[in-house]
């Protein structure tokens, strides 16, 4: 493969994380976190930055994780394990590091990092990394893309839901009710998208 | 521990009250993920099942030893211990389903369901009621996750389980494709999450709002 043709490659990988199969719209993943922090747009553009950040970074450490030390020993099985902790790990310690050298950043930020372990789309991308067999680059573009993704698909709904409080919704369906209608018909939108690369 | 808990309401409060769906909108990821066909739906909820009880147990017989500042690690790695060994056996035994259902198996240590319960039940009850209450939990959340898989297959594709149903299978009725892609598992969870809720509400009122 050229270099033109695998660099189309890998942005082919990207978009298609970001619209057409959204990490959060088509393959649901983060939805805990997706209904619970998407109240307010600053709030959820912050928590998607922090995302984007450790998705890329984590997929990366985690597709070494698995290529040099599960591989080699043929233990893949441990993955489950292995990158739990990883993400853990590197996520407090960006808390700490952040924390330290830039108070700034940590005021806007920190507050989300937590959350972040928890979230089941930074453990979900890297599993869909193993299953789909992905280079590094191949891996380091989709993780970007699933987080930006997910950051797309999290702002839009925050932009929605501080409209909705001066909407009268029956009793039952406040809340999350709402929520997962709003975020079918996002998904019904983002179906629009298929097509658009796949056609090559 | 205040006033021994009876094992009937455990599991009452277990898959209704507390239901871990509707009632804390909690773990929905592979809730919709995997429900456009009733027999994976089946395959998940037996592994979320199987994981809750579980890891219910082994927490509970854990908890005399483990100190409180660790807890939560010995919980993710009880829980991926037998997320693991699910994997495993699904892969070894049924290769087609753990093929079908990709990551999500794997996704069952993040779901939040099962180390809410490690954390809020198992962690002060003894080992016989937790385990009730892990695997009660997990069957509330594999009842929910029927439901929707039902509707979804049933007007998406006209069959159940893969056969065909005699009405939603003819010419007569327009199969509703949006139903199996990922918008239709948005709707159908959020038509059962309203439903529940007003029908809890609706019973909270009368009963005079206990809650």
């Amino acid at each position: 493969m050229s270099f033109g043709s695998h660099m189309l490659h890998l942005v082919v990988i990207l978009f298609a994380a970001i619209f057409t199969d959204n990490i959060l719209l088509a393959r649901f993943l983060g939805m805990c976190s997706f209904l619970s922090v998407s109240r307010q747009v600053k709030t959820a553009v912050g928590l998607g930055f922090a995302v984007v950040f450790v998705m890329t970074f984590t997929i990366s450490l985690d597709w070494f994780a698995y290529r040099y030390v599960l591989q080699p020993y043929g233990i893949e099985y441990f993955r489950f394990i292995l990158f739990i902790i990883i993400i853990a790990a590197f996520v407090q310690f960006i808390e700490m590091a952040i924390e330290r050298y830039s108070p700034v950043l940590y005021q806007n930020l920190g507050i989300f990092l937590p959350l972040i372990t928890v979230n089941c789309a930074i453990l979900g991308a890297s599993l869909f990394m193993v299953i789909r067999d992905y280079d590094l680059a191949e891996g380091i573009a989709f993780g970007l893309g699933s987080g930006i993704g997910w950051m797309l698909a999290i702002v839009a709904m925050a932009g929605i839901r501080e409209r909705l409080n001066n909407a009268r919704i029956p009793k039952g369906l406040q809340g999350p009710g709402i929520t997962l209608i709003i975020a079918g018909l996002m998904a019904l939108a983002f179906i629009g998208f298929t097509g658009v690369l796949s056609s090559r | 521990m205040i006033a021994q808990k009876k094992t009937g309401d455990v599991i009452l409060t277990a898959v209704w009250g507390d239901n871990p769906v509707f009632r804390q909108i909690l773990g929905i990821c592979s809730a919709l993920a995997v429900t456009n066909l009733v027999l994976n739906t089946i395959v998940m909820g037996t592994a979320v099942m199987f994981t809750t009880a579980l890891s219910g147990l082994t927490v509970s017989l854990l908890r005399k030893w483990t100190p409180r500042i660790i807890r939560m690690m010995v919980e993710v790695l009880v829980i991926a211990f037998y997320v693991i060994l699910f994997d495993r056996a699904l892969k070894a035994y049924w290769p087609d389903m753990s093929r079908n259902l990709g990551p999500y198996v794997g996704l069952i240590i993040t779901n939040c369901i099962i180390m809410g319960r490690a954390e809020a039940f198992a962690n002060a009850n003894p080992p016989g009621l937790s385990f009730v209450d892990g695997f009660f939990s997990g069957l509330g959340y594999a009842l929910i996750l029927l439901c929707v898989a039902v509707i979804r297959e049933l007007l998406g594709m006209g069959t159940l389980l893969g056969i065909p149903i005699p009405f939603f299978s003819s010419a007569l009725w327009d199969r509703w494709i949006i139903m199996v892609m990922p918008p239709g598992a948005f709707f159908t969870l959020a038509v059962i999450v309203w439903l529940a809720r007003t029908v809890q509400r609706s019973k909270q009122v009368t009963s005079g709002g206990n809650k």
